[in-house]
């Protein structure tokens, strides 16, 4: 087993600015593939921020800038010539909120496979029942595939979403916090979900909920005021931390 | 009764004068639509009587013979309108994408304020600026090579024949277009912000360019707003008065070509209302301002159905 550990993203020296706020300092990060790393820490330590520096979001808006090194299967993709929609096919988002785009569950599917494959619609029916199938929301839906993806409740509009992502074969699956709007039903439909996607995928998931990380990580990354307190085995983190504020915050004395 | 009581009741009293006042304000506006539409029918009567439903059908404007038809003003009209709108929404477009989306950030709120100002120009200006600027221009140098080039054209070429004279249906139009830009593009402006990022940035995260995004996520979700901006433009294309008046060649006729000119149903008005001088001729004009009512109301009940109707069929179209 541990001879197949190699890392899909290895992060270098990554400094993170907002204009002239610092937001990462110095993180240096290895996310395994076929792995769930979950990253925990307070309100604003960061844990979203580097989680879009992974598909490199943060390009769409003015005065943020990463510096240092991401790579992904070996390549900087900070650097200038990576085509960005390409890095987006291969790294997919799922975020806070639900965001069913305004058509029919079978067009938001469809949606993402049409930029970058050609194919029939037989083929299409296939990718779009397999991939919803992958998000274990095929049998709510088989029946209502040209309704409005607006029409599903929250959580299977979370996990439309999720196939949405999935539908573009991605390699790298990027969480932000994709509970955080739902139920507990909804909720344990999603973790039980991270469970079966990581035998194909590395999935990296950000989460308020401490719970939730121990239950569906294989690592987890304790982060602080921008900076990577701790990295380690989900179990160990959660046991035997080696950090006083690590331990602090995950026993609940802060945070 | 102690003080406190008092005070209720004077706030009482306080509080149904206000509800009393702003419900007569709101029946005011109803009043006020029904004396409008009253007044025009009262004073259209005599050419209702007169030429009947048929008027509207009928290209004949004589006050010699007191021989009087509107579909001449009505097609100048609805043309113009039609032919601003397809030269406004493309642009007002592509204006309203680059201001929400593309542009540097120094350059959004500069810009922004040129469209706003654009809308306040008053339409005289534009007018002026049709006659005596572009027109002059546009036939010295556009329309003689328009008229070479594409005048021979198979199938387009029949478009863009006719005299050069600067002034007429086209240019009608186009000063139309410019007018209507800024409400539409301010108006799509409006509704591309309100498009939640993270809706935007699901379609980026799947790879989407900024032009799927847009033309797939982006208008889908603001299509009511979209069509609610165009509905505007052409509110206001419809109804526009003065500056139509200057370039159109005020000529009733039914246009052959796009540099033909013509006239609408607001520029006849505005030219003939001084000079009418028999009853029948009042009576014909004021019909004509009924016409228009009628078609911008029919525009805007059309618009809403058409909600409606977006609305109701969401998604359900591959």
């Amino acid at each position: 087993m541990t001879t197949e550990l190699k890392p899909k993203i290895a992060v270098k020296n990554l400094n993170f600015y907002y204009g002239n706020f610092h937001a990462l300092k110095n993180i240096n990060l290895d996310i395994l593939e076929g792995h769930v790393t979950a990253f925990i820490g307070p309100s604003g330590c960061g844990k979203s921020t580097l989680l879009r520096t992974f598909n490199r979001m943060y390009d769409l808006y003015p005065k943020l800038r990463a510096e240092g090194e991401i790579n992904l299967n070996g390549q900087n993709i900070l650097g200038s010539g990576v085509d960005l929609n390409m890095l987006r096919a291969k790294v997919g988002m799922v975020f806070q909120k639900p965001t069913p785009f305004p058509m029919s569950i079978y067009d938001n599917i469809a949606f993402g496979v049409k930029l970058y494959e050609s194919m029939s619609k037989s083929e299409m029916d296939d990718r779009v029942e397999w991939s919803l199938k992958k998000a274990a929301l095929w049998n709510e839906v088989k029946d209502k595939l040209r309704q409005s993806g607006l029409g599903l409740s929250g959580g299977q509009q979370q996990r439309l979403c999720i196939a949405r992502a999935v539908a573009v074969k991605p390699e790298v699956l990027l969480l932000d916090e994709p509970t955080s709007a739902l139920d507990p039903i909804s909720t344990a439909h999603v973790e039980e979900l991270v469970h079966e996607l990581k035998k194909d995928y590395t999935i990296a998931i950000v989460t308020h909920n401490m719970q939730q990380a121990a239950r569906v990580s294989d690592y987890t990354a304790y982060m602080y005021l921008g900076e990577l307190v701790e990295v380690g085995e989900t179990d160990a983190i959660f046991t035997t931390p080696q950090q006083k504020a690590t331990e602090d915050y995950i026993t609940g004395k802060f945070g | 009764m102690t003080a406190q009581e008092l005070r209720l009741k004077q706030q009482h009293r306080q509080d149904a004068a206000f509800r009393g006042a702003t419900r007569l304000f709101a029946i005011l506006v109803l009043a006020l639509l029904a004396a409008i539409i009253g007044s025009l029918v009262y004073g259209a009567w005599p050419a209702i009587t007169t030429y009947g439903l048929p008027f509207i059908t009928t290209v004949e404007w004589n006050p010699v013979t007191s021989a009087y038809g509107g579909w001449d003003s009505i097609y100048g009209t609805l043309l113009t309108s039609f032919i601003a709108l397809l030269i406004a929404v493309p642009v007002s477009f592509g204006i309203a994408v680059f201001l929400t989306e593309l542009s540097p950030l120094w350059l959004r709120r500069p810009l922004g304020i040129a469209i706003e100002l654009l809308a306040g120009v008053p339409s005289i200006i534009f007018g002026m600026w049709g006659l005596f600027v572009f027109a002059p221009w546009f036939a010295d140098n556009i329309q003689p090579w328009l008229m070479d080039h594409v005048g021979t054209l198979p199938y387009i070429g029949w478009l863009f024949q006719g005299a050069p004279m600067g002034i007429g249906l086209f240019t009608a139009s186009l000063i139309l277009s410019v007018m209507v830009i800024p409400y539409i593009t301010s108006v799509m402006r409006d509704v591309f912000e309100v498009t939640p990022p993270m809706l935007k940035e699901s379609a980026y995260g799947l790879g989407a360019t900024t032009w799927e995004v847009v033309w797939n996520v982006v208008i889908p979700y603001t299509k009511n707003g979209i069509i609610g901006g165009i509905m505007l433009g052409l509110g206001r294309a419809l109804g526009e008065t003065m500056a139509v008046t200057f370039v159109i060649g005020n000529a009733h006729r039914i246009p052959e070509t796009l540099f033909d000119p013509t006239t609408s149903i607001a520029a006849t008005l505005a030219n003939e209302f001084a000079e009418a001088a028999s009853e029948i001729h009042i009576a014909s004009l004021i019909y004509l301002g009924l016409l228009l009512f009628l078609i911008t109301f029919v525009v805007l009940v059309a618009s809403k159905l058409m909600l409606m109707r977006l609305q109701r069929n969401e998604g359900a179209h591959s």
